[in-house]
């Protein structure tokens, strides 16, 4: 433990800085729905993701009852299922995780956490919900569309993207879903401008860059990130656009569709594939690095610890968010593409298990003789910590070509993905939903259905995905809608699928009691106060809760330490606030 | 993809440039206080709009990057025609050195409060401007008119994609640029002209700059450079 010099400190400073001038509501519609407040636009963000998050669920419901119950449900034709996967991939990686994370907590917290009143664009911030929405409500829109949505498979590889064997490939799925992408893209660079730009420009007096807390910077940096992979996307999906409508052959080689030679030559459906990894693989970080930052500052308030090693956590952020531009095509190994291009890549994807190991053990170090509280969001925070070493391990395995070939195109990768990107940052959102609802709402959700709540979902997470791991390294194939006779896959196999499928129904079930949480303590819950974990960050600072509209009363926060003064010797508590000048207002100055 | 990993490049020296003035190496629990160095910028509206402006080209960057990028793989492909460029491009080209030259007059005339010589710089880009917009279409019309369509050949494709996304981006300055018009016409204070100007200036010179790689592009002139980025990766 640091000692901490409680020497003199200067006169508080005046506020340096001009006040914004933020724009006032004047009606329930201003202030609700057309709302300029980065508050009330992190709520309608959350809101939307959760919402297209539970659809996703069912999705996957529907999925797996096909694979644990082949046959047994008429509906899920092979075309449903493949568009059940598009779908729930689509939707869970983009429309939720990206949403959430970014568009959900780094509007509410951003502001809060480095002391301004609200983002430094407010009206393009509103502007980017609403463009979100319209992302959302077309994506939506194609499952009643002609043909039904696209079930090109998340990747939206072409040539089969865009061809008439695909469900949606020559109705108006892929469109839709192109058109959707393309908007959610312009949606999100509107919100990633004010996300960065309010961090650089729009800090407290006081607050430099090395005394943010670590949840604003790994924000920061996958919103950094996330301007600049996003446009590869949008750059594929436009060409594919000119492919699917005018006829042009980018993506398309010569091809022969149904017996019928096409009018297309030379396209290479590889380029598409480069376009979307370099998109696709940041994309994977864009939404650890939030996860990376939240769990830190989970971790650190609720072991009443200072965070172990920050200044090497920033720069691992800052480390593994360049790294992750040089690595995408890891994901094509199997693409046919040179070996030793594929070596180089297998060499950068190892590269960044240092920083991340940095990560993991700063982390432990910092729960090492720490106070630890085993409240809810602490739960989830601690089993992000197992199911993401879980995931990052096999990530090894996956990351050597030679391993990867074998087990590309097995449920291996399968499990390997949603320990690593599905579990593992949807346990920080739910950790952080418990830990942040108190300053949202005023109120606490509830301890026991929380503990349920976690129980359920972390234990039904490793019973569905544990097993999975093995039945790839069987040579169980994904994106198979049935496994029909293969000689090699065990009967025991069948039983495993059976049994994953009914663990995920109850998993999934388990959630509804923790939308029922949500909507429960919002009237009946615990009043939490202003800052019922003690801790020391300055979002739990603001004079009143929640917090309103300009979010500081009369004077901004001036900030006089770092974001983890935790159980400081001679302190009288054992938490300082950031934007308390000196440890001693509290003890009375019994201590130096 | 070499041309996006030299544009990535080239952003991650200025960021760890900038980074490396902000205190990366500071210990942060031993300091505590208000460090004079630690106030920000006191005009902030203006400096964040510039900061957003920047973070903007950047991701514009980024996307014309990538289309170069892909640009540089499909054109390997056997099958590749090179478009022959229409002669009106260069006229475009001088219009849109002109439009930039007439917004950085403005932009100094802003500094100076010349009012009248804003109004003319604005008015005068606008026009040049449209007429780059306009000969842009003539271009299209006249490869269509000589069966350059879209359909028949990718480097066509590209030749309408890239003019297209790039026009579309001039069009957006375009908006920018009339609302700073308007502003001034109303007598907006100096400060906030000066701002507005200053910003279009910057968005001009920065479509002008990526309209002269994009024909570098399309001329062939860069096919040493793409040569270079391809061999990059191989």
């Amino acid at each position: 433990m640091v000692d901490v010099p409680l020497g003199h400190v200067g006169p508080i400073p005046g506020a340096d800085i001009e006040d914004v001038e933020l724009y006032h509501p004047h009606s329930w519609i201003t202030k609700y729905v057309f709302a300029q407040d980065a508050k009330v636009i992190a709520i309608q963000y959350s809101l939307t993701a959760l919402s297209v998050g539970l659809i996703a669920l069912v999705l996957s419901w529907l999925m797996r009852l096909q694979l644990g119950f082949p046959g047994v449900f008429s509906f899920i034709d092979a075309n449903a299922y493949y568009q059940f996967i598009t779908m729930h991939g689509m939707m869970m990686v983009v429309y939720v995780l990206t949403a959430l994370f970014l568009g959900g907590f780094g509007n509410y917290l951003i502001p809060l956490m480095v002391g301004a009143r609200d983002m430094v664009f407010p009206y393009v911030n509103m502007l980017s919900f609403w463009v979100y929405c319209l992302a959302v409500l077309i994506l939506v829109a194609s499952f009643f569309a002609p043909g039904g949505p696209t079930g090109a498979g998340w990747t939206l590889y072409p040539p089969q993207a865009i061809l008439s064997g695909t469900p949606g490939g020559q109705d108006w799925g892929i469109i839709l879903m192109l058109v959707s992408l393309m908007i959610f893209i312009i949606g999100f660079t509107m919100g990633g401008l004010n996300y960065v730009v309010t961090v650089l420009q729009a800090r407290a007096r006081g607050m430099t860059l090395m005394r943010m807390p670590l949840t604003v910077w790994g924000i920061f940096t996958a919103s950094f990130m996330a301007l600049l992979a996003f446009p590869a996307l949008f750059v594929g999906c436009v060409m594919m656009m000119f492919d699917r409508i005018f006829g042009t052959s980018f993506f398309l080689p010569a091809i022969v569709e149904m017996g019928q030679p096409l009018e297309r030559s030379g396209g290479s459906p590889l380029l598409f594939q480069h376009l979307f990894w370099f998109f696709g693989h940041p994309e994977v970080y864009i939404v650890a690095l939030p996860a990376f930052g939240i769990v830190s500052d989970l971790i650190s308030t609720h072991a009443r610890r200072n965070i172990f090693g920050y200044r090497m956590m920033v720069w691992a952020l800052l480390a593994i968010g360049a790294l992750s531009f040089v690595v995408w095509a890891h994901h094509m190994y199997v693409s046919g593409m040179n070996p030793y291009f594929g070596f180089f890549f297998a060499t950068t994807t190892l590269i960044i298990a240092i920083p991340t190991a940095i990560k993991v053990y700063n982390w432990i170090l910092t729960l090492w003789r720490g106070n630890i509280h085993l409240t809810v969001p602490m739960l989830f925070a601690l089993a992000f910590i197992v199911t993401f070493v879980n995931g990052g391990l096999t990530g090894l395995f996956l990351g050597n070509v030679v391993v990867d070939v074998p087990l590309s195109d097995t449920m291996f990768v399968v499990a390997h993905f949603h320990m690593v990107m599905g579990v593992a940052p949807i346990l920080v959102i739910f950790g952080a939903i418990y830990h942040w609802y108190p300053k949202v709402t005023g109120r606490m959700l509830n301890d026991t259905l929380g503990k349920l709540h976690f129980w359920v979902t972390f234990l039904g997470a490793y019973a569905i995905f544990f097993p999975m791991h093995y039945l790839g390294l069987m040579g169980v194939p994904r994106r198979y809608y049935e496994m029909g006779e293969m000689s090699f896959v065990p009967p025991s196999a069948h039983t495993l699928n059976a049994f994953i499928t009914i663990v995920a129904l109850i998993v999934g079930a388990t959630q509804l009691v923790f939308v029922f949480n949500l909507f429960w303590s919002l009237r009946h819950g615990k009043v939490a106060g202003g800052n019922p974990w003690r801790a020391t960050t300055l979002e739990w600072q603001t004079p009143e809760t929640p917090p309103p509209h300009g979010n500081w009363g009369k004077e901004p926060p001036v900030v006089y330490r770092w974001a983890y003064d935790y159980s400081v010797p001679g302190a009288m508590e054992d938490f300082l606030p950031q934007n308390q000048p000196s440890a001693q207002t509290v003890s009375g100055g019994a201590h130096g | 993809m070499g041309s996006i990993l030299i544009f990535l490049t080239a952003l991650l020296v200025i960021g760890m440039w900038w980074l490396s003035r902000q205190g990366l190496m500071s210990k942060p629990w031993l300091e505590q206080g208000v460090a004079s160095e630690t106030s920000l910028p006191r005009d902030l509206p203006s400096s964040a709009a510039k900061m957003g402006l920047g973070v903007f080209l950047a991701v514009v960057g980024s996307l014309f990057a990538l289309l170069i990028s892909a640009y540089a793989i499909r054109m390997q492909i056997s099958d590749w025609r090179d478009v022959p460029l229409p002669k009106v491009l260069w006229l475009n080209t001088g219009m849109l050195i002109l439009s930039s030259a007439a917004l950085q007059g403005a932009r100094d005339a802003a500094r100076k409060e010349e009012e009248d010589a804003v109004m003319i710089g604005l008015f005068a880009a606008g026009v040049a401007a449209l007429a780059f917009l306009s000969g842009q279409l003539l271009a299209w019309r006249q490869l269509t008119a000589d069966g350059y369509l879209l359909a028949s050949n990718s480097a066509n494709a590209f030749f309408y994609i890239l003019t297209g996304i790039h026009g579309l981006h001039l069009l957006g300055g375009l908006v920018a640029l009339s609302r700073t018009t308007a502003l001034t016409w109303r007598g907006a204070r100096p400060e906030r002209i000066r701002l507005s100007v200053g910003l279009c200036a910057t968005y001009w010179h920065f479509l002008l700059l990526v309209w002269l790689i994009l024909l570098s592009v399309l001329t062939g002139w860069a096919g040493n450079a793409l040569d270079i980025c391809r061999q990059l990766l191989t």
